[in-house]
């Protein structure tokens, strides 16, 4: 029974950690989608996220769903702004060479945030409506904080996956992810599409950042946890939204998994291995689709 | 303008183009011997670092420049090169033996890698190689009893024949052969069959391989290759900086080993070592051009990576090619004085087509 409690809690630990995967991971599909890049700066649009939404309730004391709708709005302009002023000119460009942008980007935004006042290099929390609140289930304790990951993670889904399947914009945005020449004779401005997709996955980096917050804590480096999505997405396949979420799952599960259970060391590396696994035997991941190259 | 008349074949492929060039490459290598008795110690210390990473910049070059595989993982093998020189050294194995195997290692352990994943393209190559640098660098933490883990070792000065490279100059030499060595080696497999086959495989995979070209084997072996150069660079660094730890061969190595090579200016020699003098000698010009800023400024520490990534993204956006894309347009400017217009080295615009659906 000890042993069944334990290995519930760890698993729902590793769903929580695993949406936050799944929500960064979903950021990198959007964007691979429409422009065929892999942003290495999401992790950091997650942090500044962490750092606005701290910003808005310790200091301009908003309330946390206040600070989470502005934070949202913030990062779309943040992502909008990015994608206007570097990303536009560079379309058409070898995807190495958007590569190294964001990258560029990533460094940047890193070390900004470093440098405004009141950020810095220190670590922060902030209290949100579920610090300090739990839902026991047995010898099972869940703290809301998981749950508000894992229910807002769902929402979040949802509308994506309405928005892309149901949305007029939502179609355009697939048109354009598979022929962007095709897209434009049939009157989609792949430049809004652009535009509006990386103000998408910069919101969802904000997102991620707030609710990933009052776990990790606000810190200058909690970008990193981005690189860990990168095997999530791929596990998912790369351009499948869902894919996204289900292999951020497997990874936060299977990391969770193997801190409490392996020696020490294999809870870093899980997620590459699996990563490298998948890539060796199913490189389209479990949702996307084989591609062919045609001469 | 110099018109070359070529009635062989073989002119194609020569070491120098011109006979001039020769000349100016050992100008250039004089000039580089004679450089220490006008320079400080500390400029010549940040000139052994851009010769180690030009060498590094050299292997991975001919992985991304010249077969057109991006790894993000070349970090690792600069660590297994680190290691393999500092374990070998402090066992009593001569400099001169260390220096190849660090490179031997790191090759084979690159054949290791790259059979499996090498049948990936672009991105997701990219993140294969990175996934696999991660896992080298957990092994180097936790293999305890050869790499001392996280404690990190020291690593002895290089000897050769009893002579050892203890002084800057002398490292600085060192390093300096090393480089052109690895440079006369890389020019000297891109001429043969075996580099001619690389470009093929860059240019399309699917005309090289119609061509009667095995990609898988070389793929590998432009990865051990590039994987070899690389760890000879780890070596040299280990020397260098006396102490290593795994910490020093992290994720941000390898994205400062690929930008050196896109900076510099992907498929050309000239790039990898460009790159490395762009990426060593930024710093510098950042921490002179700090006194020039306001205070408030200039007490940043966020300020060098900062302005590092600021200079990354205005090159990449104004010159996609590199330093090197942008000297060949220089030239080209001047050797075709009246003609060069605005659109000579103009890219078609591409528009994106992806073959799912």
């Amino acid at each position: 029974m000890e042993f069944f409690n334990e290995l519930t809690q760890t698993i729902l630990n590793g769903v929580a950690i695993g949406c936050i995967y799944g929500m960064v991971a979903l950021g990198f599909v959007l964007i691979y989608k429409s422009t065929e890049v892999i942003n290495f700066a999401q992790g950091e649009l997650l942090m500044l996220g962490a750092f606005i939404s701290y910003s808005l309730i310790t200091q301009l004391h908003l309330s946390y769903w206040t600070a989470l709708v502005v934070t949202i709005l913030a990062m779309g302009i943040v992502g909008a702004i990015l994608e206007r002023v570097v990303l536009r000119s560079l379309v058409g460009e070898p995807t190495y060479a958007i590569v190294i942008v964001t990258i560029g980007i990533s460094y940047f935004i890193r070390s900004i945030v470093s440098m405004i006042p009141g950020w810095g290099t220190d670590t922060y929390g902030f209290r949100t409506p579920f610090t300090d609140k739990f839902l026991r289930w047995g010898d099972v304790v869940i703290s809301y904080e998981y749950l508000s990951i894992v229910v807002l993670a769902l929402v979040l889904i949802a509308a994506v996956f309405v928005f892309f399947g149901y949305s007029r914009m939502g179609t355009a945005m697939r048109a354009t992810s598979q022929n962007q020449l095709a897209a434009v004779y049939m009157g989609i401005s792949v430049t809004r599409v652009f535009s509006l997709t990386w103000t998408i996955a910069a919101a969802l980096g904000g997102i991620g950042g707030i609710l990933l917050a009052p776990i990790t804590f606000v810190h200058m480096n909690m970008g990193f946890i981005g690189l860990k999505a990168v095997p999530a997405a791929v596990l998912g396949g790369f351009t499948s939204p869902p894919g996204a979420i289900v292999g951020g799952l497997i990874i936060g599960i299977t990391e969770s998994l193997a801190g409490v259970y392996l020696e020490e060391g294999w809870k870093d590396i899980a997620a590459w291995i699996i990563l490298i696994a998948v890539l060796i035997i199913r490189p389209q991941g479990l949702f996307g689709i084989q591609e062919k190259k045609k001469v | 303008m110099r018109f070359l008349m070529k009635t062989d074949y073989y002119q194609d492929i020569r070491l120098f183009k011109y006979r001039s060039t020769f000349f100016w490459y050992l100008a250039l290598v004089l000039g580089c011997v004679l450089l220490p008795k006008i320079i400080d110690e500390y400029m010549l210390s940040q000139l052994t670092f851009i010769c180690i990473y030009a060498v590094a910049g050299v292997g991975l070059m001919l992985l991304t420049g010249f077969t057109g595989q991006i790894s993000m993982g070349h970090a690792a093998f600069l660590a297994i090169g680190s290691y393999t020189s500092a374990v070998l050294t402090a066992k009593g194995v001569p400099f001169l033996l260390a220096l190849p195997a660090s490179g031997v290692t790191a090759a084979l352990v690159g054949i290791v890698i790259g059979r499996p994943i090498l049948h990936l393209t672009g991105l997701y190559l990219a993140i294969a190689t990175m996934g696999a640098a991660f896992i080298i660098e957990e092994i180097l933490v936790r293999w305890e009893s050869v790499t001392n883990g996280n404690m990190g070792m020291m690593v002895d000065t290089p000897t050769i024949f009893g002579f050892g490279f203890d002084t800057e100059i002398r490292f600085f030499y060192l390093s300096l052969v090393v480089l052109i060595l690895v440079l006369l080696l890389a020019k000297n497999i891109l001429r043969s069959p075996t580099g001619r086959a690389f470009i093929a495989i860059r240019d399309s995979e699917i005309a090289a391989e119609a061509m009667g070209i095995n990609l898988a084997s070389f793929k590998t072996q432009s990865f051990a290759i590039s994987a070899f150069f690389t760890g000879i660079a780890g070596s040299l660094y280990a020397h260098k900086i006396f102490f290593i730890n795994p910490e020093s061969y992290t994720i941000m190595q390898s994205i400062e080993l690929l930008a050196i090579v896109i900076i510099g200016g992907l498929g050309s020699l000239h790039g990898a070592v460009y790159g490395s003098i762009f990426f060593i000698f930024l710093p510098q010009l950042i921490i002179i051009s700090k006194d020039y800023l306001p205070s408030f400024v200039q007490d940043q520490t966020g300020l060098q990576p900062a302005l590092f990534g600021l200079l990354i993204i205005l090159v990449m956006l104004f010159e996609p090619m590199g330093i090197y894309g942008r000297w060949l347009k220089t030239k080209f400017y001047f050797e075709w004085f009246p003609l060069y217009k605005k659109d000579s080295f103009k890219r078609e615009k591409k528009y994106q087509k992806a073959e799912r659906h």
